[in-house]
């Protein structure tokens, strides 16, 4: 053992050689465990094939495992010397140990060899039909393996009746491998776009599987739910009769057999709600109707205290679950609601957990609870990553418009936190503050002299734009407005484009409410931004301004001081079709990334037009549009992400956190800019429609918001009401559609992105 | 499912490395190493990047890594691979980059074993010890019906159990022990506490023994359902070993198992109501100017007599300035930390019913740039045996077995804490 990982000596494949040709049988294995040892650190050992193949007929299983191990990484690179080994495999399969003959055609199923292949299908037959469970649970998963490398093969000799077959196994594990196999096989056949019948779980192969489901081991009861999860149920009794069965495993130790678990009895009783609708106009709606409500009732109940224990396993465990946790209360909000406490950051958790935690904790915020958490908040507003704070004091943000009521104490506690003059969070407070003047317009004017004092510490655009926003929008409040835009004027064009097009539209505002003594200042920016300023979008909108401002003030002032909707914390941060979808998956990486695996998984990812047409099957047509929209968004964004070099994937605030600023992305840096090929569309569909610029949809919203001044990126609520035909009328664009859904690929990409 | 497993020291090297499927290349370990154990800023335990998902623990300065190309389930991956890190341990102590590399013949073995193109197989630690072992088996050697016996209960409704148990001796041990986890704010009040208790089993009973057990504990799922207390205790949760019967627990609320042979965890719990906190830490930290910070910190028990609390490691922590600091104690080490910005105060025992009180002073050098000092909480590790934070306590342990032998059972109490009772100040 001691030579092992020693620096390569001359020749040493040359003394391996002579080793494992050697009459000692220590010398040999010893050798054997040095070739894998430098197969391990990648040194290239194809050449001792023969000499090692040698050494596979023995009896010593250690010896060869070890051998088996070392065919299946270069079978492939040597096929013509593999169908030396046909032999001994086959023979194995025949030995009167069962250990000895499940080892023989799990390595076989491992072989990437054509010719081998052939000659496993006879073991393999054998071996299906062994009477040891152990060799049969084997044989079941190198169906799957065989399905991998050719298709043709388990389709000729019948392999795949013999898995249905087996589903009734009287072992347990058996049941759960060929369950896994026959999903497996299922999957690649989807994939491949072809028969998409060979597993389906039937009445008959359902009641099979509750029955083992108590038996198997954990990875096999994990097998087990998803299949169950596939199951449409055909009737309430028989949902309920699932539930009924799965709800013990909510007590397993294994965190994946609970959320499995979790999985399985959220999707009866969406099926159940399903079966309900088809249903509807048949039999007495009243009864079912109650019935499904007190199912849903106590499900929830049961499943809120293992949804808590399993924030006690390892962190990475947590974050999965907790990942999980935010979805469903996007589905269901009073699963956790008298939980908040246990979603307490610990100081040493670390920052991924943390981040969902405070997302899940602003989402449980409610009334009760509110005074617990925003002092909990104002606690982590010191601890010493940057990052996290941030995002506490965004949550704290967050909780003021969620809730009105306690929107004073949280303004208060910010006030304390701009007091601590430490600077990253002092501008994240302003930043905040800009979002709780939009909630609550006019009703917290007090602090804007506070907010004014700190004007110096400000470094960051976005905290610098939402005070300039802040100053213009209370400009007829603040004595020194003008005073203050100055400053802004002063130094314009040393000034991000985001800051440009704030102190442009800030100093229009304050023109138009103080005519008099602004004028100047207003014909010095417009001047600037026009002649000396080399962004299109500042050029562009300070043109606007000056158009209007000169031919027609009434206007100016319908456009740019025009009445905002308020904004709405959402309630859910992806589409409605995608949540019921995404709870579908729970545990899995498209419910951890909070987008749909086919975003992320699969040989082209999707494209975008594809998208649309799998979007259309859906029954509801606003869904589907709105699915259509999202996916469109989130391949964008993943094929930013692929993009490894892409200078502005840097670090981006994510999730619930819908106020910040998209700017890194193309797309939202159109939408930051109002629109960057024609403004004047906009500016069109608006006058062209002004009935309504009043009502408060969001897409005029947007486009009058980005007029008015506010182009903070997202806007709080990125999918308010809103129908594709009234998307329609108004410009259709990628402007748009980004700006309706900014959100949701984000939060997923953000733990990509902050790798580059 | 799981595509491919590697073992990645901290230089990132290739220690262990195995392919379960075909759809990835070896290679795919060098995308790893630069995208992670080079890179500084990790921030998420699963990366992903076009359509190969990296899911990473880190045990000590090993990283364990499995990587899939499909929409794999998150949760059974990171399962699987502490479940490896679990494994490991009981077969060769310690899991680091010396073990890994001395034991990499058992590692691919034990690899194979329990994870079958991609799917995690049996991984009951007991059971793999009966025919993976550190020495070679020779096949010869081994009765066909002996591998046979083991085949069955690698696959049998009691994979835990060989059913050829015997002892002299039938004993069964239980431990009780409680992690206490509490988050204190600087005004006294308890902004979060929680027991996580795990009932630890070691069973040397001869056969098959049916056991039922039994504790002073009344499963509260609806919180509104809460009435009388009484001295029953109320836990909001437990999760049992796989060879508890669930579904007897859920109906009959009975515990009721085969156990496995030897050691291993019954069952894991959390109580969250009436949490009975053994130590009490009173801080009291002035900043006096921006030159030094004192410190007045008392630690009162909060037992009984005849109970003591061991190991108390009390970790106040300092200002990133600080130069020295001057520690008064009447009992145990206190000693300044500069590395980790910490005094450690050690005691080895406080007796129930007492109370020790530190003092000290830090000084601090003037700093250039004003920086708020951040006060991380003061974190307290301790040991109290005998003693329950939530009160549980076991009423019974029965064992039926055919040829119906008498059993001895011993039951321990330990509550303990390290890392998470914290107090801010």
């Amino acid at each position: 053992m001691a030579t092992f990982r020693a620096p390569p000596r001359k020749g040493e494949n040359y003394e391996l050689s002579a080793d494992l040709n050697s009459e000692y049988k220590d010398k040999r294995k010893d050798a054997i465990k040095r070739v894998i040892a430098n197969m391990t650190v990648q040194k290239d050992v194809s050449g001792l094939f023969p000499d090692v193949l040698k050494n596979m007929q023995t009896d010593d299983l250690e010896q060869k495992k070890l051998v088996y191990l070392y065919l299946m990484n270069y079978a492939k690179t040597q096929p013509e010397l593999v169908i030396l080994a046909v032999n001994t495999f086959v023979k194995d399969t025949d030995d009167p140990n069962p250990l000895v003959r499940a080892l023989a055609i799990r390595t076989m199923g491992c072989l990437r060899a054509e010719k081998i292949i052939d000659y496993l299908c006879d073991p393999l037959q054998k071996c299906l039909r062994d009477e040891n469970p152990y060799v049969r649970k084997t044989a079941a998963l190198c169906v799957a393996k065989l399905y991998d490398l050719k298709p043709e093969l388990v389709m000729e000799n019948g392999f795949l009746e013999t898995l249905q077959e087996m589903i009734s196994d009287s072992n347990p594990m058996v049941v759960a491998n060929t369950v896994a196999a026959l999903t497996d096989i299922h999957d690649a056949a989807v994939a491949n776009g072809l028969d998409s019948e060979i597993f389906v779980v039937t009445n008959t192969v359902l009641n099979k599987l509750l029955v083992a489901l108590n038996e198997c081991s954990e990875w096999g009861r994990v097998a087990i739910l998803n299949a169950l999860s596939r199951y449409d149920t055909q009737d309430e009794r028989e949902s309920e009769h699932i539930c009924e069965r799965v709800v013990p495993q909510f007590q397993h130790a294994n965190a994946s057999v609970v959320l499995a678990a979790v999985k399985v009895s959220v999707c009866p009783t969406c099926n159940g709600a399903r079966g309900f609708k088809r249903g509807h106009q048949v039999i007495m709606i009243h009864l079912r109707n109650v019935r499904s409500d007190n199912l849903t009732k106590q499900m929830i109940r049961k499943m809120a205290p293992p949804l808590v224990t399993l924030l006690s396993n390892p962190p990475e465990v947590q974050w999965v679950a907790l990942r999980d946790i935010n979805l469903l209360l996007q589905k269901r909000p009073d699963i956790l609601s008298s939980e908040m406490r246990v979603f307490f950051c610990k100081y040493n958790d670390p920052l991924y957990v943390k981040v969902e935690k405070l997302d899940i904790m602003v989402r449980l915020a409610g009334d009760n609870n509110v005074d617990a958490l925003l002092s909990e908040l104002k606690e982590y507003a010191s601890e010493v990553d940057v990052d996290f704070v941030r995002r506490s004091i965004k949550a704290i943000g967050q909780t003021a418009i969620k809730i009105d009521e306690a929107a004073e104490r949280c303004v208060n506690v910010l006030l304390e936190l701009i007091n601590t003059r430490v600077s990253y969070v002092v501008q994240e407070a302003v930043v905040v503050m800009k979002d709780i003047f939009r909630k609550y317009p006019s009703t917290y004017e007090g602090v804007i002299p506070t907010l004014c004092a700190n004007l110096d510490e400000l470094d960051e655009p976005e905290a610098k734009a939402s005070l300039i926003w802040i100053i213009g929008e209370y400009a007829n409040k603040i004595d020194n407005a003008d005073e203050l835009l100055g400053i802004f004027v002063e130094t314009f064009t040393e000034e991000s484009y985001p800051v440009q097009l704030q102190t442009l539209t800030a100093v229009v505002k304050l023109y138009l409410r103080k005519p008099d003594s602004s004028q100047g200042l207003v014909q010095r920016v417009l001047n600037t931004a026009t002649k000396d300023c080399d962004s299109p979008d500042v050029r562009d909108r300070a043109y606007i301004y000056w158009r209007l401002l000169s031919t027609d003030p009434g206007a100016a002032k319908s456009v740019v001081q025009a009445h905002r909707p308020t904004i709405t914390l959402p309630r859910t941060t992806v589409s409605p079709a995608l949540l019921e979808e995404l709870i579908g998956e729970i545990s899995t990486l498209a419910s951890v990334y909070h987008k749909p695996a086919e975003t992320f998984v699969g040989r082209g990812r999707i494209a975008a037009s594809a998208v649309p047409r799998k979007g259309s099957e859906l029954e509801d047509d606003q869904n589907a549009a709105r699915k259509a929209f999202q996916t469109v968004a989130a391949g964008q964004q993943s094929e930013n992400l692929l993009n490894f070099d892409d200078p502005t994937s840097d670090e981006q605030p994510s999730g619930l956190a819908a106020t910040q600023v998209l700017a890194a992305t193309p797309a939202a840096a159109n939408l930051l800019s109002g629109h960057s090929s024609n403004p004047l569309d906009d500016l069109v569909s608006i006058f062209g429609n002004t009935g309504m610029t009043n009502t408060p949809s969001q897409p005029q919203g947007g486009l009058s918001v980005g007029l008015g001044g506010l182009s903070f990126g997202a806007p709080i609520s990125p999918a308010p009401p809103m129908t594709p035909s009234v998307l329609q009328a108004a410009t259709p664009g990628p402007m748009l559609q980004t700006h309706q859904q900014p959100q949701p690929p984000q939060s997923a990409s953000e733990d990509l992105l902050g790798l580059f | 499912m799981i595509s491919a497993f590697f073992i990645f020291n901290q230089k990132g090297e290739v220690l262990i490395s195995r392919l379960y499927r075909t759809d990835l290349k070896r290679s795919i370990a060098d995308v790893f190493r630069i995208q992670v154990v080079s890179n500084s800023d990790v921030r998420s335990p699963i990366i992903t990047l076009g359509s190969t998902s990296f899911f990473h623990v880190r045990v000590n300065n090993l990283y364990v890594v499995a990587v899939t190309k499909c929409n794999a389930n998150a949760a059974l991956v990171f399962e699987y691979c502490y479940r490896f890190i679990a494994i490991a341990k009981s077969y060769f102590g310690k899991v680091d980059e010396e073990s890994v590399k001395n034991n990499f013949v058992l590692i691919y073995e034990l690899i194979d074993e329990i994870n079958d193109f991609g799917y995690p197989q049996n991984s009951e630690i007991d059971t793999l010890k009966t025919y993976i072992t550190t020495e070679s088996v020779m096949s010869t050697n081994v009765p066909a019906e002996e591998s046979s016996k083991i085949t069955t209960q690698a696959t049998g409704a009691t994979s835990w159990r060989r059913t050829d148990v015997k002892y002299k001796k039938n004993e069964a041990f239980v431990d009780v022990v409680e992690t206490v986890n509490l988050s204190m704010s600087a005004k006294g009040t308890v902004l979060r506490a929680d027991v996580d208790g795990h009932i630890l089993m070691r069973a040397y009973l001869s056969g098959t023994p049916e056991c039922k057990f039994g504790l002073n504990d009344k499963l509260v799922i609806d919180k509104s359902e809460r009435s009388g207390l009484g001295d029953a205790v109320e836990l909001d949760d437990c999760r049992f070993h796989q060879c508890v019967r669930l579904d007897e627990f859920d109906s009959t609320r009975t515990i009721s198992f085969i156990p496995p042979d030897g050691e291993f965890e019954l069952m894991t719990y959390r109580s969250t109501s009436n949490v009975k906190l053994p130590l009490r830490v009173i801080p009291t930290v002035t900043e006096i100017g921006t030159s030094s910070v004192s410190y007045v910190v008392t630690v009162k028990t909060n037992f009984n007599n005849k109970l003591s609390a061991t190991n108390v490691v009390i970790r106040l922590p300092t200002p990133l300035n600080t130069t020295t600091v001057d520690c008064k104690v009447p009992n145990g080490k206190a000693k300044y930390v500069p590395a980790e910005n910490v005094v450690v105060w050690k005691i080895p025992r406080i007796q129930g019913g007492q109370e020790v009180t530190l003092s000290a002073t830090a000084q601090l050098t003037t700093t250039t740039h004003r920086q708020v000092w951040a006060r991380p909480p003061i974190d307290v590790d301790f040991q109290v045996l005998m003693f329950t934070a939530s009160g549980l306590i076991v009423r019974f342990l029965k064992v039926f077995e055919k040829s119906n032998y008498h059993s001895i059972k011993w039951v321990r109490y330990l509550t303990k804490a390290s890392g998470s009772y914290q107090v801010r100040f």
